[in-house]
């Protein structure tokens, strides 16, 4: 009951966010080269790429600690690209929260309050009801060293939401947490972005955490954005290679179009594929490991050179005919394929992506 | 084996450094009428003496209220430069740097001399703002050294979040960046502080007939041998280890600051 | 951007230029008064002056002998004990450290001197019948700058042992290696860096030194900082006193500035 109440009083109107064009150099480097991108209101975008892609970058030129050497931001149609952090209304978690260790967590919760000259009643209702909402209540008076640290990531979630932002930014804010209490909070601010239907954008460097918490994601390398798609999307079609090998396990292979319908790989071998591309066209192919099954219309026979047990699956590494190696991940039934098995796959044309 | 010859070598080191400090005690309770060792006798003459003196009174105000002015003035323009030095990109803040922390290279005798000339012409002998401009000047290098270090610590993190959750450069000053530097700013106060309070050689020039503590001191040791000067030096001491405790507690970075 | 932070320095940039770095050069422009080196001939040429000068230098030095001897195993201990002990030996050396130099000095005399505590015992246990001259010469101010000194040198080396990897030490101790060699061939070596930066700080400051040879050295050990208060105060020649200031300011700066060289290299590692 409390927690809805809670949500109520925080419920508002989140923004969409523009970013046309934006370039950022530090000296030879192009940090940012040309990004452009849309956030909707009340959507969750990941920028998901390794580091030094770029992404922090992006994210300081919209929280307004970098300035871009050219492009713009607007929140709702309004430029701010040379606005100062303190009045861009952006709500952040920053990767180790940033929690300002001499002050409460009520008072680290209040702060954002405060600079903004809210009577104290207010400060007060509105701390207490963030509080609730991250399942804090009760923690107020004690210092951020003293939570864990699944508690202080709560906390600087609070922080973050309490002042009704136009936009929430978070800052790979799973990073020191361990694998199960990172899974937990994933859910959790995955719901309460959706409940507060906030417009966010979401750092990571971790494909499986973009893909599980993401309305949409911009994969981004060398200061640009590679592709921006819905998470099915970028993880079946990938617009390119290093998309296709970021985010999931792959075989990337490289051809060109033979015919219709069929492709030529570099080793010699053909594929049946579904795709328009044509002839001639030069082309990338990617298999998805768990997209093998024992028969289809393309057949793979190879011997067994790495096999490891997951669990769930085996993950095999075949060699098969023509130099070709294949990663190849199988439901776990039966016993695990020594090294030297011979074992034949398969995989239809249209669990093939061609791009 | 050789740890033990370590320790017992150590242990006479000690012996040598806190001798001085012990040695005081005693004599300035001794019922002698001139310096005797071991005393004949206990008796608190030696510090009626001074708390009855004007002028050891006199003089222990003044070197107080001059210390304070000078670690308030040190802090007031130390911190900044500190901001500067380690923030700021400018051209000659090498120089900048090295000027702050010459003080503490340039011999304090020429310093004295030096100021003696300027502060002779200007009538300032004797002022007390005088004697807290020139402590400020070898007060600094403390405060730069122990500022630098606490703000090349400090995580801008917090600075950047301040600002995002909408506080101006200001109120990030205020409330985040300050209140998380305290430690350093109360080991800095503390050292411009006693540094003044013990300095002798620039009031020796600069004080004129305005007696600070130390150079009242000196000018006692110069005449006589009188055990008023152990009553005073114990409570010298005292003082310093309070300043020591506080800095201990409230403070930051003792060992690294001394240098 | 070249300017970017640099207004807050600016109030103390100025109290440095105008009550430090000119008041400095003015008064070692007196020297060259009349636009000759005389008075350097003279600091420099004349035999009783370069006696201070060779005096202050012998001191400066043994003082830095004395100091590191002294002050190597006490920073080694502090550094290697336990973090109590630590503490224990931080105030044994912070103490005398902020302790007034006054202060200290009066308590040397009442050790060192005539009817002094140590004399006390020494014929109090027949180990000799007169007194020894303990103060008012050489051994007095030796003993009183040494003291002064000493935690200058303790802190440096502390920070040093404390920054050596103790891996390094354990994999010599496992590798068989006694513990004279472990210092000889380990510690030593790698903490040569904070020996140099105590030795040179102790040595700058011995250089400068006035207090105490001016009250232990009972007038018979002359340093040049007490030449120079001499001339100032007692004989009034101004532009004597600036010449010695400036050789005692370039010797300090030469030792600095030699040092630097040294040790910058060897911090970028």
């Amino acid at each position: 009951m409390e927690r809805l109440d809670a949500e109520k009083g925080m419920k508002q109107e989140s923004a969409e966010l523009l970013i046309e064009g934006a370039g950022k150099r530090f000296g030879e480097v192009a940090a940012l080269d040309g990004v452009s991108l849309q956030v909707a209101r009340g959507e969750l975008l990941t920028i998901l790429g390794p580091s030094g892609s770029g992404k922090t970058t992006l994210l300081k030129v919209v929280a307004g600690f970098e300035k871009p050497d050219t492009g713009s931001v607007k929140i709702d149609g309004v430029e701010i690209t040379a606005l100062p952090p303190a009045r861009r209304d952006i709500g952040m978690v920053f990767q180790n929260y940033a929690l300002f260790p001499h002050l409460t967590v009520e008072r680290n919760v209040a702060f954002p309050l405060e600079m903004r000259n809210v009577a104290k009643p207010e400060i007060v209702r509105r701390v207490a009801d963030a509080l609730a909402l991250v399942e804090l209540a009760g923690y107020g008076q004690r210092l951020p060293r003293q939570l864990s640290g699944g508690q202080q990531q709560r906390v600087a979630l609070a922080r973050a939401i309490v002042f009704n932002p136009r936009l929430l930014l978070l800052d790979e804010p799973f990073g020191a947490l361990d694998r199960k209490l990172r899974e937990t909070m994933q859910l959790e601010v995955r719901r309460l972005q959706r409940r507060l239907g906030l417009t966010t954008i979401f750092i990571t460097h971790d494909q499986e955490e973009a893909l599980v918490l993401s309305d949409r994601i911009a994969v981004m390398n060398k200061g640009t954005i590679q592709q921006i798609a819905t998470t099915t999307e970028i993880y079946e079609r990938p617009a390119n290679d290093f998309v296709a090998d970021f985010v999931g396990e792959s075989n990337i292979f490289h051809g060109a179009m033979s015919g219709p319908g069929t492709v030529a790989l570099e080793g010699g071998r053909t594929l049946q594929v579904k795709s328009d591309k044509p002839a001639g066209a030069k082309v990338g192919v990617l298999m998805r490991p768990e997209r093998f099954a024992s028969g289809g219309a393309n057949a793979f026979a190879g011997e067994v050179i790495e096999a490891v047990y997951l669990g769930t699956s085996f993950k095999l590494r075949l060699a098969c005919e023509g130099g070709l190696e294949l990663l190849v991940r199988q439901p776990a039934r039966g016993a695990l394929p020594a090294p030297g098995t011979r074992v034949a796959v398969g995989i239809d044309p249209d669990a093939i992506h061609v791009f | 084996m050789s740890r033990r010859v370590l320790v017992v070598a150590c242990g006479l080191i000690y012996l040598f450094l806190m001798l001085p400090i012990l040695v005081v005690f005693p004599i300035s309770l001794s019922s002698a009428p001139y310096m005797q060792f071991p005393p004949p006798g206990l008796s608190w003459q030696w510090y009626e003496r001074y708390l009855d003196d004007p002028q050891w009174i006199e003089a222990t105000w003044r070197s107080l209220y001059i210390g304070t002015a000078t670690a308030c003035l040190a802090l007031g323009l130390g911190v900044p430069l500190a901001f500067s030095l380690v923030r700021g990109k400018f051209l000659g803040r090498g120089f900048v740097e090295r000027l702050a922390l010459a003080p503490v290279i340039v011999p304090t005798i020429i310093l004295s001399v030096a100021v003696y000339g300027i502060f002779a012409k200007l009538k300032l002998i004797g002022a007390w703002y005088g004697l807290v401009v020139a402590h400020t000047v070898l007060a600094l290098p403390f405060v730069v050294l122990v500022m630098v270090a606490g703000l090349r610590d400090f995580d801008r993190g917090l600075e950047h979040a301040a600002e995002g959750l909408g506080a101006s450069r200001w109120r990030t000053l205020t409330r985040i960046t300050l209140p998380l530097l305290r430690p350093s700013l109360v080991s800095a106060g503390l050292l411009a502080f006693i540094s003044s309070f013990d300095e002798v050689v620039v009031a020796l020039f600069l004080a004129g007939a305005n007696m600070t503590l130390p150079k009242k001191m000196f000018d006692n040791i110069l005449m006589e041998i009188d055990p008023t000067i152990a009553a005073v030096s114990v409570m010298q001491i005292l003082l310093v280890s309070l300043v020591l405790v506080l800095i201990g507690r409230f403070g930051r970075g003792l060992s690294g600051s001394a240098r | 951007m070249t300017a970017r932070g640099f207004w807050p320095a600016l109030p103390a940039l100025l109290l440095l230029f105008i009550f430090f770095l000119f008041p400095v050069v003015r008064m070692l422009g007196f020297s060259l008064e009349g636009g000759s080196l005389d008075w350097y001939a003279k600091a420099l040429g004349e035999g009783l002056y370069l006696r201070v000068f060779w005096n202050t230098f012998e001191i400066a030095l043994l003082v830095t002998f004395f100091c590191l001897i002294l002050g190597y195993p006490l920073g080694f201990l502090m550094a290697t004990t336990t973090p109590l002990w630590a503490t224990v030996g931080f105030i044994f050396v912070l103490l005398p450290l902020w302790t007034s130099v006054l202060v200290r000095t009066y308590a040397w005399m009442v050790l060192l001197g005539r009817n002094g505590v140590f004399n006390r015992l020494l014929i109090d246990s027949g180990v000799t019948e007169d007194p020894l001259p303990l103060l008012h010469n050489f051994t007095g101010v030796m003993i009183g700058m040494v003291h002064v000194l000493l935690p200058y040198m303790v802190l440096p080396v502390y920070g040093a042992v404390r920054r050596l990897d103790p891996a390094i030490v354990a994999a010599a101790e496992g590798l068989g290696a006694s513990t004279w060699r472990i210092f000889w061939r380990i510690y030593l070596p790698l903490t040569l860096n904070g020996i140099f930066a105590g030795a040179v700080i102790v040595f700058v400051l011995s250089l400068g030194f006035y207090i105490t040879p001016a009250l232990l050295g009972g007038g018979r050990v002359i340093m040049i900082a007490v030449l120079i208060e001499q001339q100032v105060r007692e004989t009034l020649n101004w532009p004597f006193a600036a010449a010695l200031s400036a050789v005692l300011l370039a010797a300090t700066f030469a030792v600095y500035s030699l040092a630097q060289r040294f040790t910058r290299p060897q911090e970028a590692t």
